[in-house]
């Protein structure tokens, strides 16, 4: 075995894993780290991003599209503190990022040291676990668990720790073939006694949906998925974070629910008799946040790797513990081979309200609708191509309008809504797939959160596409403004905007303009023909709402359809 | 509801508070709380006591199952059980108070483990009831300081009889 320093250890280990590409910026304490890093080029390609928490949503993004950890490298104390909303976005959408920090040498832990931080305090409600490694001989064997940890059971953030002394200690590198945590056993298969339960409940029911989460896409059960849905003919709504993983294209899609899902996804819930929940959590934004309301009529399957998502939010009368792809192959093998269904009626009431309140817009004024943008991006783009939007209004109607039909193509904040996540996470989608087609969707707020990477993006080449929707405001606060604060817009408008074409220029991109309805389309196919980094400024209207909508804490048959209600 | 958990988890740095910051972030309280090595070195065993809504409390003992750290999570609250904690007392100890104070030491089997000038420092081993109703009465004769371990627990063992052969009074 070779004797080498902590440094050298970090690349072999991440060489070992697998990892090609790391996301970060150095700095004192990690300096070490970047003084022998050349030595591993060819292997490992490090992407220097101008901030930490580009780092981390680069990272993410690139989990989130390849099914990889992504990894990040910083250094102490400012940088660490600059990685914690993109930890907490991770932990939130149950993306597995490793994060590593350097830390003052372990004699001057706690000494309120230059760049000292307690990383390990400071991340621990928001990663999965998280390690202060005490000598580099430990390193190689934690740096395992990490990526074990991460990338297994729920997909989760975990950061490491090292220490400056730790980074300059030599010692034999020993990476452990198998590491074995007696405190950590991720679920596999689902208990045979609850699936057999679940198919009783399956097949005696009238009016069953399918309920389908962000853990579809973990888990890689999009063809398990098809097919169960469609021996047993039952319709299928998404999350938001379930996007992709169910072809929108299938004549079972019933589109999203939730908070801003569709008329018909909301009303198909809310009136099963059996709602099948396969990687989701029943959070707020997908219930409608009433839980005591919520498919009233329904008994509830939950099938979830995750223990304490459990009975959380609803009360279920089926939970399965397990992974989605291996649940689904436990419930296929268990279901008979006749089965005697009758959908008709069930699927002609879904389609009813479908018809009633469909997705729609209405581009007639002289404004371009963000509705009709998101649209016509849908309709021109690859159909595997990659769309990473920010949050806010641009995200709902991304959600809404654009017709995904593969896993791992919609990338977007959903749990923390981190504002600037959508950019550098669209480039790390790119660093993760650097043969599709990338694009951005994001608005005037959330760019302005974290544009400084364009130099990055620039920097690497890349084909990538930022569609950038301009309304002035902060959208969807000024939504909830209009809707429930009695129209008053205090501090949602940008009193003062950058040129954002003159911005790209100034990066080196390229930046395109267009504020006219009939030039939409073609401006859009000018800068997704583009080579390198094209931004397009979409000028849009202000006043557009992103409907339906549940009022928080609503029922989800409780949808505010379209008209400005009055407001008290 | 007053739930009693006890957690075996890896005897290392940090662990103490990936334990209690589930319940901070709750905005929940610890009543008390004890932690010491198992046989095994490598083991601690944590006994905490609480109280709260039982569906948060089904929640955090869930999330405890969930810590990388947590090998063995288990909610005694409605098991047959011993629960004992030990409490130090010093007690002012005046000339008409001293033969009391050690006459209801006696009643408690408490054990006399200081003497000063001015007072008596005891020692009581007991459930919670026991230690509270010692206290009680020590309080009139001016208690100094007082140091509580907290609760610890065991299952009892099924086979065995239901009956605490402990010394209550």
């Amino acid at each position: 075995m070779a004797r080498m320093i902590g440094a050298e250890m970090f690349f072999e280990t991440l060489i070992e894993e697998g990892i090609d590409v790391i996301f970060g910026l150095p700095g004192g304490y990690v300096l070490k780290v970047y003084d022998v890093m050349p030595k591993f080029e060819g292997k490992i390609k490090h992407v220097l991003t101008r901030h930490e928490q580009g780092a981390t949503h680069m990272a993410d993004g690139y989990a989130r599209a390849s099914g990889k950890p992504g990894v990040v490298l910083c250094t102490s104390g400012p940088a660490a503190t600059n990685t914690v909303t993109g930890i907490a976005t991770a932990q939130m959408d149950s993306s597995p990022i490793v994060v590593f920090t350097g830390q003052v040498p372990l004699p001057y832990l706690g000494s309120d040291a230059f760049q000292e931080a307690d990383h390990i305090g400071i991340t621990r409600p928001c990663t999965k676990h998280n390690y202060l490694v005490r000598k580099a001989a430990d390193l190689p064997k934690t740096m395992k668990e990490a990526f074990y940890i991460a990338s297994s059971g729920r997909p989760s953030p975990v950061l490491v720790d090292m220490p400056k002394d730790v980074i300059l200690e030599e010692d034999e590198l020993v990476i452990p073939d198998e590491i074995n945590l007696r405190g950590y056993k991720p679920p596999t298969k689902g208990d045979p006694k609850q699936i057999q339960k679940a198919v009783d409940m399956i097949l005696k029911s009238k009016r069953p949906i399918i309920f389908g989460g962000g853990g579809l896409i973990h888990a890689e059960a999009t063809e398990e998925l098809k097919e169960f849905a469609h021996r047993l003919e039952i319709p299928v709504t998404s999350t938001l974070m379930g996007l992709g993983a169910y072809p929108s294209n299938d004549p079972l899609f019933v589109h999203m629910l939730g908070m801003h899902g569709s008329y018909a996804a909301n009303m198909a819930v809310h009136s099963s008799d059996l709602v099948i929940s396969i990687g989701a959590r029943f959070d707020d934004r997908a219930t409608g946040g009433n839980f005591e309301e919520f498919s009233p009529n329904a008994e509830i399957i939950h099938i979830d790797i995750d223990p304490s998502t459990i009975d959380k939010n609803i009360v279920v009368h089926c939970p399965i513990l397990g992974d989605a792809k291996l649940v689904l192959q436990q419930l296929l093998d268990a279901l008979p081979e006749k089965i005697d269904k009758d959908r008709k009626e069930w699927r002609d009431q879904i389609k009813k309200w479908d018809d009633e309140h469909p997705m729609s817009y209405n581009q007639t004024g002289d404004k371009i609708l963000t509705t009709y943008a998101i649209d016509t991006l849908s309709k021109i783009t690859d159909d595997d191509a990659i769309i990473v939007s920010d949050v806010g209004q641009h995200q709902m109607w991304v959600a809404q309008f654009y017709k995904f039909n593969h896993p791992r193509t919609h990338i977007t904040s959903g749990g923390l809504g981190t504002m600037g996540f959508g950019f550098p996470a669209a480039m790390g989608a790119k660093f993760a797939c650097p043969d599709k087609q990338v694009v951005c969707v994001s608005g005037d707020g959330s760019f302005q959160m974290n544009m400084q990477e364009l130099s990055v993006a620039v920097e690497h080449n890349m084909d990538l596409t930022i569609m950038l929707l301009n309304n002035g405001h902060h959208g969807m606060v000024r939504q909830w403004q209009t809707m429930f604060f009695d129209s008053n817009y205090s501090a949602s408008r940008f009193g003062v905007l950058p040129d954002f074409v003159k911005l790209a220029e100034s990066f080196g991109a390229k930046g395109l303009r267009v504020d006219k309805p009939e030039e939409l389309e073609s401006t859009l196919k000018e800068g997704l023909s583009t080579k390198g980094v094209v931004l397009i400024e979409i000028m849009v209207d202000c006043e557009e709402l992103v409907y339906p909508m549940i009022a928080p804490g609503g029922a989800m048959s409780d949808m505010i359809l379209g008209a400005t209600p009055d407001v008290a | 509801m007053r739930h009693t958990i006890s957690l075996f988890v890896d005897n290392e740095s940090g662990v103490l508070s990936r334990v209690a910051g589930l319940f901070s972030a709750r905005g929940f309280n610890i009543e008390s709380l004890n932690v010491a090595e198992t046989l095994d070195p490598d083991t601690s065993r944590i006994t905490l006591v609480t109280t709260g809504d039982d569906f948060i409390i089904e929640q955090v003992i869930k999330r405890f199952n969930n810590m990388v750290n947590v090998i063995w999570v288990d909610d005694l609250t409605d098991e047959s059980r011993v629960e004992r904690e030990m409490v130090l007392i010093r007690v002012q100890s005046k000339e008409k108070t001293r033969a009391e104070i050690l006459r209801m030491a006696d009643i408690f089997r408490a054990k006399v483990v200081d003497v000063g000038l001015e007072s008596y420092s005891l020692e009581l081993t007991g459930d919670k009831e026991k230690v509270n109703a010692f206290i009680e009465l020590l309080e009139p004769m001016g208690i100094k300081e007082i140091a509580r371990t907290g609760t610890v627990a065991m299952k009892r063992d099924a086979k065995n009889s239901n009956t605490d052969t402990g010394d209550k009074e």
